[in-house]
């Protein structure tokens, strides 16, 4: 009989070191997901970046694109703060898919925030979000200049609503102030959709929302917007109130605010130490979800500019754009030291 | 009535089997949320959003909003059975609720709720179904000082309602407001009170207070007094229910009163939590024996669940006619009806009337069912308490770690609900009180908030509280009745002494019904 195991250690380890050689080659090959994935949304439910999730949560979904299922979890606490630190304290996990925008490398910029921007690598831009400059329906301005020249005269008085504070919104109301000479005070509110409210209320002059934030109150004539902050016109659709459509609004430049481009990324991350294959995974499934005809939908639907970043192009996109605002951070003061 | 032949269209759409078993699933996923401490109304919505993707508008709203009300009546259940809310707008009503229950009158504690939770509701959808274009315009004249101003008034309807000392309130008061401060102060973008604790950049949530503070403090005491629920002799009757069903127009006035309330806060929209919490304090205010509340008094549970329920109905109008959410669910909605194809906003009741007002319709038929539906489960969950406390004990400390747990996935929540434990255990054992903490905590950062907004705007001023009638008339409200207690007595100082000589001996008796013989 016998005593020890019919297999000894000895024996054991080759066998045991040929299985890992097995698994290992397998997984380098090409790397699947093999439990569910979590879809780290950076903004409560219902924003801008918790639709973004959700729609490509639904296409991939629809389209039967990943085996595995999704759960999508809203960390919006703290600016989005909360999801960020969420998928940057767990290292190398590639099932913590998180969804932003450029606040991903704002955020660290002007707080001290227990997560830097590089915890977390790009996996893809998909989209690009266009701001505008919005005013009340009733309001007499009948173009950007007519509003600019109006805030010279009243300086300090004019109020702009924004999204959060030192954020997108309010970066680019100091751009304006840069480029015009105007001068206007900053209210910070929570989310959009409150700026909104306060603009269609006529407790301040305006606002800097993206088109989805306030199409459905265009349409009711409640707002109305005035210039975008685009190098060209946007393109022509529908119109949605009196004859005027999405194309009709001038761009900022042509109405000498002297801002070419002022855009938000929508983006995606994996924690920095997530293996390549994990990465080059992810973009193959985004690419094939921004190539449906459901994401055309969302972009048109949204008025939002569909394109495909990731890689080199993605990193070269980063660091402009992070420049870029680190300038108006640095005029104003508002570096975390 | 162009609305109610609208109303009469709705009806026809969604009048169909499909849908109504739409509704009966919906209601009942949405108490079992409800019931589960950590998910709520929010999250469950959007735990079930991915399922609707396919479905068609209708159908998917109905779903939605009926898990809604669902998740509104089930948190009810909890905070009156085991003193742990389930939603942050129930935490009203474990003042009145859970005492009646530890009386052994469960199943009346939970009869009153869930009807005046449905007659609240009703009256919520009846408002939408015939103002809603111009009540959503008076929605539009708030601002930030208005906002501050309708939480100041809630602050002050609520003072003075513990029986502590004054200055034990005002301890628990600025607590709360600590508790609020941590996290990113949305004003300056900066983050407050984390003490470099990265978990603490989200700020607190105020489930995980409340479960350590209510719940699990609860259940030491409970411990400590001898591991027995006064529940147990309880016994269940359908009877009960019946009759307490036809005691409830008994409390016709505070219905109104507090059905008034909850529409207002939900359409301005400060939510269903300070409605709740505004509702109790001004009915123990005008009620000629506020020394009943706090100890099971009827009226203390009528009051928060219409008010809730009522400003969470309301809370969609805000949604429908100005595409601006209401409250935390509404706003995960929203997000659902752009994922369906739909764009919110006020021209939604003229492209998609059908979707406007089958949803509506649904409101109606959806609250019809979910108040039969929880009624019967009643009995069920009074029985709970017939389980031996060394059962259902252990068993209500694994719910709430793991209810926890879903707040956040996050194990540094469980360090926050023992301390929370602690405290509230502490705060039992000084006689302070717990409400004004649990208050302040809820409303405290967004009434900081809006406070500060008013600043920015008025460059400093504080004249800009009084500056229009509207806010200038909440302002007031607010002092009338901060100051009401002082004037009443300054007036009528002979009157109150007498009435308080003739009711000590009574005030005495039940200070004391859990000490065991």
């Amino acid at each position: 009989m016998y005593k020890r195991n019919p297999l000894s250690a000895h024996q054991l380890k080759p066998l045991a070191l040929f299985f890992a050689a097995l698994t290992v080659s397998g997984s380098a090959l090409a790397w699947q997901p093999e439990r569910p994935v979590e879809f780290v949304v950076t903004s409560g439910a219902g924003g801008g970046t918790d639709t973004f999730a959700r729609t490509v949560q639904s296409i991939i979904g629809k389209h039967k694109l990943m085996d595995e299922s999704i759960i999508v979890s809203n960390k919006g606490g703290g600016s989005g703060a909360e999801g960020y630190v969420y998928s940057a304290s767990s290292k190398d996990d590639p099932y913590k898919l998180t969804f932003g925008t450029n606040n991903e490398y704002l955020l660290p910029e002007v707080g001290e925030m227990p997560y830097a921007a590089e915890d977390l690598q790009p996996v893809a831009a998909m989209a690009m979000d266009e701001f505008l400059i919005w005013v009340n329906g009733d309001a007499d301005y009948a173009s950007a200049k007519d509003f600019i020249d109006a805030a010279k005269q009243n300086p300090g008085k004019m109020q702009f609503a924004g999204s959060q504070s030192k954020d997108t919104d309010q970066t680019l109301v100091s751009m304006i102030e840069e480029a015009t000479g105007a001068d206007f005070r900053y209210v910070p509110f929570n989310g959009g959709s409150q700026a909104l409210v306060q603009l269609a209320g006529g407790h301040v002059d305006a606002n800097v929302n993206n088109p989805n934030e306030n199409l459905g109150q265009w349409q009711a004539g409640m707002v109305k917007p005035l210039c975008v902050f685009s190098p060209e016109q946007l393109p022509k659709g529908e119109p949605v109130y009196e004859d005027k459509g999405w194309g009709d609004i001038p761009t900022c430049i042509s109405q000498g605010i002297d801002i070419s481009e002022y855009r938000m990324p929508r983006t995606v991350w994996l924690p920095a130490d997530a293996p390549q294959e994990a990465v080059t995974y992810y973009q193959e499934l985004l690419r094939k979800v921004s190539e449906t005809p459901e994401w055309k939908d969302y972009t048109t639907r949204t008025v939002q500019t569909s394109q495909f970043l990731t890689g080199d192009e993605l990193e070269q996109y980063i660091d402009d754009n992070a420049e870029t605002v680190r300038k108006v951070f640095e005029q104003e003061g508002w570096n975390a030291s | 009535m162009n609305n109610l032949s609208l109303l009469m269209d709705g009806f026809a759409t969604i009048l169909t089997w499909n849908h109504l078993l739409i509704m009966v699933i919906g209601v009942m996923l949405g108490m079992l949320v409800g019931v589960l401490p950590g998910l709520g109304a929010p999250n469950g919505v959007s735990l079930l959003l991915p399922l609707t993707f396919t479905m068609d508008p209708v159908s998917a709203i109905i779903l939605l909003s009926c898990m809604y009300w669902g998740a509104l009546f089930g948190g009810s259940t909890t905070s009156i059975l085991f003193n742990i809310p389930g939603e942050p707008s129930s935490v009203a009503t474990t003042f009145d609720g859970y005492p009646m229950a530890r009386n052994g009158e469960a199943t009346r504690a939970l009869t009153l709720a869930f009807m005046s939770a449905g007659l609240g509701a009703l009256a919520g959808v009846v408002m939408i179904t015939l103002l809603a274009s111009s009540v959503a315009q008076f929605g539009l004249r708030f601002s930030s000082p208005e906002y501050f101003a309708v939480y100041f008034l809630a602050f002050c309807s609520f003072i003075g309602m513990s029986s502590s000392a004054p200055s034990k309130t005002l301890v628990s008061m600025m607590l709360g407001l600590a508790f609020a401060t941590v996290g990113m102060d949305s004003v300056s973008g900066g983050l407050r009170l984390t003490f470099g604790i990265p978990d603490l950049v989200k700020g607190i949530s105020f489930l995980v207070a409340v479960m350590g503070l209510f719940g699990i403090a609860e259940l030491m005491v409970t411990t400590e007094e001898g591991l027995s629920f006064n529940g147990i002799k309880s016994r269940i009757r359908v009877r009960d229910i019946l009759r307490t069903m036809a005691e409830l127009p008994r409390y016709w006035a505070s219905l109104i009163r507090s059905i008034l309330i909850g529409i207002w806060m939900g359409i301005t929209p400060a939510g269903p939590t300070a409605a709740s919490f505004m509702s109790h304090g001004i009915a123990k205010r005008f009620s000629r024996h506020p020394e009943r509340f706090g100890k099971g008094e009827p009226n203390g549970i009528v009051s928060p669940e219409a008010a809730d329920h009522s400003a969470g109905t309301s809370a969609l109008l805000p949604m429908l006619a100005l595409g601006v959410p209401g409250s935390a669910t509404a706003a995960v909605m929203m997000g659902g009806l752009m994922i369906w194809g739909l764009t919110p906003g006020p021209m939604l009741f003229i492209t998609r009337p059908d979707f406007v007002w089958g949803l509506v319709a649904s409101m109606y038929l959806g609250n019809v069912v979910a108040v039969i539906l929880v009624l019967s489960t009643v009995p069920l969950y009074a029985s709970i308490l017939r389980v031996p406390f060394a059962i259902i004990g252990p068993v209500i400390v694994a719910v709430i770690f793991t209810g926890v747990y879903q707040v956040a996935n996050s194990t540094f929540d469980f360090w926050l609900l023992l301390f929370f434990a602690l405290l509230g255990y502490l705060f039992k054992k000084l006689d302070y009180p717990v409400a004004p903490l649990v208050l302040t905590m809820v409303l405290g950062h967004r009434a900081e908030e809006a406070f500060r907004q008013s600043m920015v705007m008025s460059d400093g001023s504080l004249t800009v509280f009084w500056s229009n009638s509207l806010v200038t008339t909440i302002m007031g409200l607010g002092v009338l009745m901060l100051v009401w207690p002082l004037f009443s007595r300054m007036l009528g100082l002979r009157g109150w002494r007498r009435r308080l000589h003739r009711q000590k001996p009574q005030a005495s008796k039940p200070a004391t019904p859990d000490s065991r013989p």
